[in-house]
């Protein structure tokens, strides 16, 4: 297995698909990154060599904001709305739909972050 | 949908008025205002307005990181205190 920027790559698959295993990478930035560095489309990730990893790293580490970095950058937005409790903030403390939906039945996907 | 820059934000006339006329006698007292569509401008930073629920006032502090909220967002219609319990004992 192998690790780029924090988060554990299948080592069987192509580059472009492998690397959105990183949180805040998506298809299209995956493919970004993959262009710029001239990474053929068919290579997969244990054809790579120690280099081109780097290299990868070096270009996410500098463009993208990811894992713990994004994730800490959306709950500081939502501490924001609390602080000022403004609608959506008490909304959100609440576990309740932030934007106008239902919540006489439905809206189970926000209620699922506090049950954990 | 993104309100087009070139309107500016939008705020009804009399309130902007109030706040105009407050700030260049640098006094502070309370706004009273229905207008809870406007949205919070710069100018409006350090001013008490007290916002419509529908029923009543609430007075709010504008404090700089409410810039570019509405003023409705700060003073919620529903006040929703959970539901009663059933009373199955004065049934039987």
């Amino acid at each position: 297995m192998l690790y780029i920027s924090g988060a554990r790559l299948v080592a069987d698959k192509q580059v472009r698909i492998a690397s959105t295993k990183i949180y805040g990478i998506g298809l299209k930035k995956a493919i970004q990154v993959r262009y710029r560095l001239g990474i053929s489309g068919n290579i997969k990730i244990k054809e790579l060599t120690k280099y081109q990893i780097d290299q990868i790293e070096q270009m996410i580490g500098q463009d993208h904001v990811v894992h713990w970095e994004l994730k800490r950058g959306e709950r500081a937005d939502i501490e924001r709305l609390i602080s000022i409790s403004c609608y959506r903030g008490i909304r959100h403390q609440d576990g309740s739909p932030l934007r106008g939906q239902r919540t006489h039945t439905n809206a189970r996907t926000c209620r699922k972050q506090i049950r954990k | 949908m993104v309100r087009s820059l070139k309107k500016n934000p939008f705020v009804v006339n009399h309130l902007l008025r109030k706040i105009d006329k407050l700030n260049k006698k640098a006094e502070k007292e309370i706004i009273v205002t229905w207008s809870r569509a406007s949205t919070i401008i710069p100018t409006m930073i350090g001013h008490t307005i007290a916002i419509h629920n529908g029923k009543e006032h609430l007075p709010i502090y504008i404090t700089d990181r409410m810039v570019g909220h509405k003023l409705g967002e700060f003073a919620p219609t529903l006040n929703f205190r959970g539901h009663a319990k059933s009373d199955n004992r004065s049934r039987r």
